[in-house]
């Protein structure tokens, strides 16, 4: 793994709790690493499976999913069906041979600024342990070797 | 002048092949419209015969089967030069099929599973002073549309009667979709399932059940009784044939035209149907569903975003 | 295809890129984020400048789409809970839909949060050209519309929702009231004076509870909680639980003749108001200026409740009037409103949490709200400043900052209890003449007339010890501290560790949220901030408002502050709520979803996903239909949807994958 490996996270952060809780962190002026960058949904229950899927495929090395805490959903209960979805994709992720521990899932409100620092320093670092996400081998060997 | 047709097949079982011939008699009628120019499960019409045509020369070419091996990658090429339009025809050629499921492992380790420890194929052999090679096996099978550009797909494992034949009368009368589409109805399969009135309109599932493990009651909607079906993910077309033989739909039709990816739109959905909150809870309940890769994914792992599993290989 | 698309249906963007002064460009290259966004697909301009919020940065905006024929709007700068609105409606009066618009957070999310510019900028980057894919896909859409009822629900009866009903009702609307306790008037009114003028509190409450009884626009529910919430913003459905008093509102006159009969002849029961440190009968009026002066039975502690074996005497009492009801029972009522004030104030911090001070275990500690009412004419002890041993103390200590300022505690400063410690110096040494210590951390009085009022209890020969007290102990170590207790703490001014003996302390208790303040809040909707008070939708801009359009915050349930900042805090509060209700309607944030007829099948797996009831299934088509006009927006059934059948405006599928091959295309 090279010295300089800076891991890509994509985060998806609900509007109503996670994404007030970045912007707290920024009004507050903390500091946290740069490699999460974040898609707004209005909420946790918003994000299909496709979206996580798709970050990997194209390149992430880990997907963080932030939302409030159970019982706290802004819209009552889209938290706890981005819980369900979530066990379940992790639990593919391992078929797939993707480390479960570059799927996150954190419960952050809208008060809790600084969690949003210790959530990101902490995945960053879980990451550079983990190194770059196995990208797909590519097949284009085979597919330019062969001429018709 | 008769429309010039052809057939190929590539890593696939015969069953498309066969599912033509289950038009049973109505497929006369489009045999004598057509000129079959090479199909060679049926005629002896060979590879050099393909490559004396004039490029596009062929109307259409029905291509079956996922592209696992540098023979089917060049045949796959080949027909896609000498025809105006190809199409996927079933799940293998529009999604990989089951083939498709290979991808979680890698060709070595496939052919150790065949053929025991240590056996190598000899790609390369002189016979008689001829040199003979056997095509390379892929570690990783596509659908047939990361190989060659695809005009359209027919899908299904196989496809059905009714959508084999409704494709065919495209052909022939001209009407065809917009470039690209899957030629099926673009709604899900509970649109077409008898027993679709008996779902219920809160479903909440707190277990599931393999297919062996329960006896599955031929008058309710399977997914409400906890055997996951995966018709409301799936393209109606095909009669709910495997409904109708009281086994849940496992998805052999692919998605809609609005779903990228199909087992992940599958698992998401069948996860939010879920009854339960506790963490514990929906821990336990998802323990019993084995093998979510291959129970989202069965047709389509090849045409997913990941594509395969991320190994050694 | 979209009108607002050019007239070859070309996307044409135009990206503006934000200094911000240097909050962002001190971090961000804003230079280079603009030429990287001119070098992109379909941006057809890219501009950088200081502050795009200002007029001259909107009519940057406005000029562009005329002289550029730009047809989608990108800005990077601050986050789009402070400006997206700004924006979108720069772009209408530009003449574009204001949804052709998107926003990128290069400054709360990047330049406020990271150090090393060349990642700051970096992710600046990407996060333009992910908005940059994204917009191009953006739809024309239209803000839908919800009428307000113009009924008020305030919730909570001290002083700051005493304030609120009466200027909403004075203007006309019609106010509910709703309070817990038997009587309206929250801690206001155990207070003797306030400061700094010292005005009576009595004096200057009871006025204004009696116009509330008085007022016809005001509903006024005591000893009633709000059960269940239901809607949103122009129509909450309200549940409110309106527990039993035993004696009717409607026909007691007040007399308190029920009271005088009861059977106890003396009074035996702790009284609340008092701070139990008086005596109530079990018939009782919580004070004599309650509102409603109307008596409530306590069936905890009534002989006829537990034992069913009384005389009755206080029927007897009422006579014809038959006010006394023993067999009452709760009452639900369901009012519909359009917006609601939380008004629901304190509590103040349990003192025996900070055992080092002995409260609880040494019967002369006190906490500051008991104090006020020794210090109070209707106290318990008719205004005399009498200890729980009878005796009346010649040396008194006042401990600031008790629970407040703490780690271990809470860590907020309360605010109020430097400017009252102050005033319970004063009146304690008024009515005794005793020798006063103030122990402090530091004297916080910034209000008006506050830095005067110090200045007067320094002249009045108040001691003042700068210092955190350790320790309120009866051990004493030499004889003058026999039978007292000394109070140990560095005075840090002087610099060594002082024991002062005296007969009784005061402790300065901080105040806090209630402590059912996660249930209240979840009730409506609300979030609370990291100590648990009621989290304002943004600190300066919006101290009123919540995040949840509607429901509005006035006094200390929002965060500790005294008497006039709650009253005006009040006013706020209520002239939001009428601006609303003036207004007639509020419009609704077009992010709502739709079922695509064509596509659905009738699979049903939607319908149980929605919390609002939103979905239903039309069985003559065997499809789906969302009442758009239900809608919140959060999309659940949009990814539940196993048919992908199911749109949702500004965050639809297209959109978003947009969004994240935007951030992972490498630049």
């Amino acid at each position: 793994m090279p010295e300089d490996f800076e891991p890509r996270i994509v985060a998806f952060f609900c509007n109503w709790c996670t994404y007030l809780a970045a912007d707290l962190a920024g009004t507050s002026r903390i500091k946290y690493l740069p490699n999460a960058e974040v898609v707004r949904v209005m909420c946790s229950g918003r994000i299909d499976v496709q979206f996580v899927l798709k970050a990997f495929a194209k390149g992430a090395d880990g997907v963080l999913i932030g939302g409030c805490h159970p019982g706290d959903c802004h819209y009552q209960e889209g938290n706890y069906k981005c819980l369900r979805r979530f066990r379940l994709v992790q639990r593919l992720l391992k078929q797939m041979g993707i480390e479960q521990e570059r799927l996150r899932l954190e419960w952050i409100s809208a008060a809790e600024g600084d969690r949003v620092r210790v959530v990101i320093n902490d995945m960053v670092q879980t990451l550079k342990r983990l190194g770059p996400a196995p990208k797909l081998v590519e097949q284009a060997a085979d597919l330019t070797e062969v001429n018709a | 002048m008769k429309p010039k047709v052809a057939f190929y097949w590539c890593a696939s079982c015969g069953g498309c092949e066969e599912a033509v011939l289950d038009l049973a008699e109505d497929v006369l009628p489009v045999l004598e419209a057509v000129d079959i120019v090479f199909w060679p499960v049926a005629l002896d019409f060979k590879e050099h015969d393909v490559e004396a045509m004039a490029d596009a020369s062929i109307d259409v070419a029905f291509v079956n089967g996922a592209v696992r091996t540098t023979e089917q990658l060049r045949m796959a090429r080949l027909m896609r030069r000498k025809s105006r339009f190809v199409v996927g025809f079933g799940a293998c050629a529009q999604q990989g099929g089951i083939p498709g499921l290979s991808n979680l492992t890698t060709a070595a380790a496939t052919m150790q599973e065949a053929y025991g420890e240590g056996t190598k194929p000899q790609t390369n052999c002189p016979v008689n002073g001829y040199a003979l090679d056997l095509p390379t096996l892929f570690d990783t099978v596509l659908p047939l549309d990361r190989a060659i550009p695809v005009d359209y797909n027919v899908p299904g494992c196989p496809p059905s009667p009714k959508i084999i034949a409704a494709a065919l009368q495209a052909f022939l009368s001209g009407t065809l979709p917009e470039p690209g589409s899957v030629l099926a109805p673009d709604r899900a399969m509970c649109e077409e399932c008898p027993r679709t009135d008996s779902h219920p309109n809160e479903l909440r599932l707190e277990h599931f059940h393999r297919v062996p493990e329960i006896v599955i009651d031929p008058e309710m909607c399977i997914l409400a009784q906890g055997v996951p079906c995966l018709g409301p993910s799936t393209r109606a077309g095909c009669g709910a044939r495997c409904i109708n033989g009281n086994m849940p739909c496992t998805g052999c039709f692919g998605p809609t035209s609005k779903v990228r990816d199909y087992g992940a739109k599958a698992l998401c959905s069948i996860a939010s149907v879920m009854g339960c909150n506790d963490p514990a809870e929906i821990d336990a309940a998802l323990e019993e569903i084995a093998d979510p890769a291959g129970t989202f994914y069965r047709y389509s792992l090849a045409s997913s975003f990941l594509e395969r599993k991320r190994m050694e290989i | 295809m979209s009108e607002n698309n050019g007239s070859n249906g070309a996307v044409r963007i135009g990206v503006y890129t934000c200094h911000c002064g240097a909050n962002i460009a001190a971090t961000v290259d804003v230079k280079a984020v603009a030429e990287y966004a001119r070098s992109l697909p379909n941006v057809a301009v890219s501009r950088e400048y200081k502050y795009m919020c200002s007029d001259p940065g909107q009519d940057l905006i406005r000029q562009d789409i005329r002289d550029h024929q730009l047809n989608r709007v990108v800005v990077a700068s601050c986050s789009p809970h402070l400006h997206e609105h700004t924006f979108r409606t720069a772009l209408k009066v530009g003449g574009l839909n204001p949804f052709f618009f998107h926003m990128v957070n290069i400054r709360e999310q990047a330049s406020w949060v990271h150090e090393n510019k060349i990642h700051a900028t970096r992710k600046a980057k990407d996060l333009v050209r992910a908005a940059v894919r994204r917009v191009a896909r953006h739809e024309a859409l239209e803000r839908g519309r919800v009428a307000i009822h113009p009924d008020v629900l305030v919730v909570g009866g001290g002083i700051a929702g005493i304030h609120a009903a009466l200027t909403l009702a004075n203007a006309g609307k019609h106010v509910f009231l709703v309070e817990r306790e038997a009587t309206i008037g929250g801690h206001m009114a155990k207070f003797d004076k306030t400061f700094p003028t010292l005005d009576c509190a009595a004096c200057i409450l009871t006025p204004k509870m009696s116009a509330v009884r008085a007022h016809p626009n005001i509903t006024l529910w005591t000893y009633a909680e709000v059960t269940q919430v239901d809607g949103f913003v122009g129509s909450y459905k309200v549940t409110v639980n309106r527990r039993p008093r035993y004696v009717d509102e409607d026909l007691c006159a007040g007399c308190l003749d029920c009271i005088e009969a009861c059977v106890y002849k003396q009074a035996k029961v702790p009284d609340e108001f008092n701070m139990n440190l008086g005596k109530r009968k079990p018939i009782y009026v919580p004070f004599p200026q309650a509102v409603p002066l109307v008596p409530v039975i306590d069936p905890e502690t009534c002989i006829q409740f537990k034992s069913g074996k009384c005389k009755k005497t206080c029927v007897d009492a009422c006579g014809e009037r038959h006010a006394i009801n023993l067999r009452a029972e709760a009452k639900q009522e369901t009012i519909e409103v359009g917006t609601v004030i939380l008004s629901t104030g304190f509590q103040t911090f349990d003192a025996a949490r900070t055992p080092e001070y002995g409260y609880g275990v040494h019967p002369n500690v006190y906490t500051a709200l008991e104090v006020e009412r020794l210090v109070n004419a209707s106290g318990p002890t008719n205004g005399e400043v009498v200890m729980r041993d009878g005796k009346t103390p010649g040396a008194v200590g006042i401990i600031h900052c008790v629970g407040s300022r703490d780690e271990r505690t809470n860590r907020w400063c309360s605010r109020v209890c430097c400017m009252y410690s102050l005033k319970l110096a004063h009146l304690i040494k008024e009515h005794t003449g005793a020798e006063i210590f103030n122990f402090y951390i530091d004297m916080r009085t910034p209000g008006k007339g506050f830095e005067e009022f110090y200045q007067k209890l320094l002249s009045e020969r108040v001691h003042f010890v700068r210092g955190r007290v350790a320790e309120v102990t009866d051990w004493a170590l030499q004889p003058s501290e026999e039978g007292k207790l000394v109070i140990q703490v560095e005075d840090t001014l002087a610099g060594f560790v002082r024991r002062i003996p005296v007969d009784m302390v005061v402790l300065a208790t901080g105040l806090e949220p209630h402590a059912d303040a996660q249930e209240v809040r979840r009730m409506f909707n609300i979030t609370c901030a990291r100590e648990g008070f009621f989290l304002e939708r943004h600190p300066k801009l919006a101290p009123v408002n919540t995040f949840t359009d509607g429901i509005f915050l006035a006094g200390c349930c929002q965060g500790p502050k005294d008497i006039p900042d709650t009253v005006a805090q009040a006013g706020a509060a209520a002239a939001e709520a009428m601006a609303l209700i003036d207004a007639g309607y509020v419009e609704t944030e077009p992010n709502t979803a739709h079922v695509m007829e064509e596509v659905c099948a009738g699979c049903k797996t939607c319908i149980p996903m929605c919390p609002y009831h939103a979905i239903s299934f039309m069985l003559d088509i065997h499809k789906s239909h969302i009442n758009e006009a239900l809608c919140k927006g959060c999309g659940t059934c949009v990814a539940a949807c196993p048919a992908g059948a199911i749109k949702q405006n500004l965050f639809d599928d297209d959109e978003i994958f947009e969004e994240i091959e935007g951030i992972l295309t490498n630049a």
